[in-house]
């Protein structure tokens, strides 16, 4: 957190900023979970108040956006408290995103629910998701504290994410292949999945704007990345 | 606020009396006002006669309350033998968190510590808990719309845990405000746990059953006077129901362990003992499977907070695995050494070098009854729960579990368990 200033107003403004950017992530947290909820359990009324609810992402950023750039212009920021401003715009941004994705997995519901879909692929989505859920809370929670420490894990964890993916990948093309039925429902929960895997890149992304707000430092750069789907390729059996 | 004045009171007389020596001159001068309006004969005396007797009888009760709020603050004041704020708050055994009107935390207690991890003085409530009922819990309670106020709070990662927070100012004037949490989800766990254990049991048993009431119509049938057969499907007949008998111990001891809170702090348990105890468990089985187990324990003795019993379990389970799917290596190799990536993490890992594990499935093989390959688990007694209560126990203390494995050359599972620094 930057130092106090001899403008006490200055560090409230900075303050509110910050305190606006951690309510929002709360708010992208719950639109995510409760989209996947209507997602496994079917339920359209959870979906359509989903896909109502992601306004109030959209005007969190942009007042986030408007209190920054009165902030830059006002105050003249340096150092510290500019990186503090910019991180804000740049996290509140990828905090819309989320919501965005999280929309999107709640707009699906009603095509993937038309066909009755076999419990271990719901399974596997929700572990994705708890998996990109976590990842987001961690990150959310190193931006409260400050403690970049914390941030190795999450590394590993987009690593889990992405292996999680590329599994529930292969796992939707063998449906589609056994029965042509599938391949619609199928489709869009590819598109689910490929979702929420993006809501773990963006809890990423946020990572590095963290670490950068902190150190004033960019992230060193990143191991290979883990997900293989791209390499994945459905192997046709030989007709007889 | 109920003053206890007023609990002792009964009947008009009692009404009375506690009202008159207060405001004894208020009701004389209604009672003149009502004799002379009579006496005069005006009925606008009669109304102000009765509208004093009405404010007498009301009035004293907002003295009542002024009373009683100058004994409250007394209370306030008073010392209960050197007992201070943050002792009162450490022994509460729920969750509570104290904070000023700018939202910073001015003192969490250890069960707060414990369920949301380190809140130090000066942190901004409002950035930790960013739910979004929370929020305007905290806003209310900070701007005082609503004295008390009350909302559930659900935590979905990486447990479920389910809280009732009452959000309250404390005392007047003091600028402070709490917190408290109760923890609701016992309740939550014991509905999800019916619904869970009903669906995986009927889904699970469904399988084995259909085997045996199988088997049983073509002994009855066909291989009625077959002795080879008979023999030989009474044998596939005592496997199945056996099978059945694990899923259930399986998901039971599951089903437990999704019941209980998260494990008490306890006494400190020592890795390598655990370990070794397993080890001394699994001897039998490891020779029945022909796999020699080779010990690699560093020097550093590391002791982690914990259940030793669930602790068990998982070493238990994975060096299981590793006699039962690694077979064909011939060997294992049990690990504990200091993590060299995160400090004050123990790591204790379970080497095998038999098929492994194709990477497609590594993600997925802690879901609940999934299996790499359901012939060979099922040949192999697994009921496809072993390692979902791996990472079950493992989540609840605070602890992960990674699976790194190259086909053809083996599988290492890696439980990272954080360690406590030891007190002597």
């Amino acid at each position: 957190m930057p130092q106090d200033h001899i403008v006490r107003a200055y560090d409230e403004e900075l303050k509110y900023l910050s305190r606006r950017v951690a309510a929002m992530g709360g708010q992208a947290e719950r639109l995510v979970d409760r989209a996947v909820t209507a997602l496994v359990k079917s339920d359209m009324r959870l979906a359509a108040e989903v896909i109502k609810d992601d306004a109030v992402l959209d005007d969190a950023q942009r007042d986030i956006d408007e209190k920054a750039i009165v902030l830059i212009a006002r105050r003249q920021p340096l150092a510290d408290d500019l990186r503090e401003i910019i991180g804000a715009i740049r996290i509140s941004a990828d905090l819309e995103r989320v919501g965005d994705l999280g929309k999107n997995l709640a707009k699906r519901v009603a095509p993937v629910s038309e066909v009755r879909q076999p419990v271990s692929l719901f399974r596997g989505l929700q572990g994705l998701s708890e998996l990109a859920l976590t990842q987001l809370k961690d990150v959310l929670d190193i931006y409260a504290t400050r403690a970049i420490g914390r941030i190795a894990l999450t590394r590993d964890r987009d690593g889990e994410i992405d292996a999680m993916y590329t599994s529930l990948f292969r796992e939707l093309l063998t449906y589609m292949m056994e029965d042509p039925r599938n391949i619609s429902p199928c489709t869009h929960l590819l598109f689910c999945a490929k979702n929420i895997e993006r809501i773990g890149d963006h809890a990423t992304n946020i990572v590095e704007t963290i670490h950068y707000m902190v150190t004033g430092e960019v992230m060193p750069p990143e191991r290979e990345k883990t997900d293989t789907s791209h390499k994945v390729v459905a192997e046709v059996p030989a007709r007889s | 606020m109920e003053t206890p004045a007023g609990k002792g009171d009964s009947g008009i007389a009692g009404w009375l009396a506690d009202r008159m020596p207060a405001n004894g001159l208020m009701f004389v001068v209604a009672i003149v006002a009502i004799v002379l309006a009579a006496v005069l004969g005006t009925p606008a005396g009669v109304v102000v006669g009765v509208f004093l007797v009405a404010a007498a009888a009301i009035v004293p009760t907002s003295r009542r309350r002024e009373k009683a709020q100058i004994a409250a603050r007394a209370l306030e004041k008073t010392s209960l033998g050197g007992l201070s704020p943050q002792n009162l708050a450490e022994a509460v055994g729920d969750p509570l968190v104290i904070f000023d009107r700018q939202g910073a935390t001015v003192h969490a207690n250890a069960a707060a510590r414990k369920a949301f991890g380190d809140l130090p003085a000066g942190m901004s409530l409002l950035l930790k808990f960013r739910a979004p009922e929370l929020q305007d819990l905290i806003q209310s309670v900070l701007t005082g719309q609503a004295g008390e106020k009350a909302v559930d709070y659900v935590e979905r990662v990486p447990l479920e845990r389910v809280y009732r927070v009452v959000g309250a100012s404390v005392g007047e004037q003091t600028g402070l405000f709490l917190l408290t949490f109760r923890d609701q989800s016992e309740a939550r766990r014991v509905d999800r746990m019916r619904a869970d254990f009903i669906a995986n049991a009927s889904h699970e048993l469904r399988t084995p059953l259909a085997s045996i009431s199988g088997f049983i119509e073509t002994l009855r049938g066909p291989a009625r006077n077959d002795a080879k057969a008979r023999d030989q499907f009474l044998q596939i007949m005592q496997d199945q129901t056996a099978r059945m008998a694990r899923l259930i111990d399986d998901l039971l001891s599951l089903s437990r362990l999704e019941m209980k809170a998260l494990p008490p702090a306890g006494r400190p348990v020592d890795l390598q003992a655990v370990v070794e105890a397993v080890l001394d468990a699994l001897t039998p089985l490891a020779r029945e499977s022909g796999v020699e187990v080779k010990r690699d324990f560093g020097h550093e003795r590391m002791q982690v907070a914990g259940d030793r019993d669930e602790l068990f379990q998982v070493f238990e389970n994975l060096l299981e695995n590793a006699c039962k799917y690694g077979q064909s290596g011939g060997r294992l190799i049990v690990s504990i050494r200091p993590s060299a990536s995160v400090p004050g993490e123990a790591e204790v890992a379970v080497t095998d070098f038999g098929p492994g594990i194709p990477a497609e499935h590594i993600p997925r093989i802690t879901e609940r009854f999934y299996r790499v390959d359901v012939e060979t688990s099922r040949s192999r007694k697994g009921t496809g729960l072993g390692l979902a209560i791996v990472k079950h126990i493992l989540t609840r203390h605070h602890s992960r579990l990674s699976i790194r494995s190259e086909p053809g050359k083996g599988a290492t599972f890696t439980a990272h368990l954080p360690t406590v620094r030891r007190r002597n």
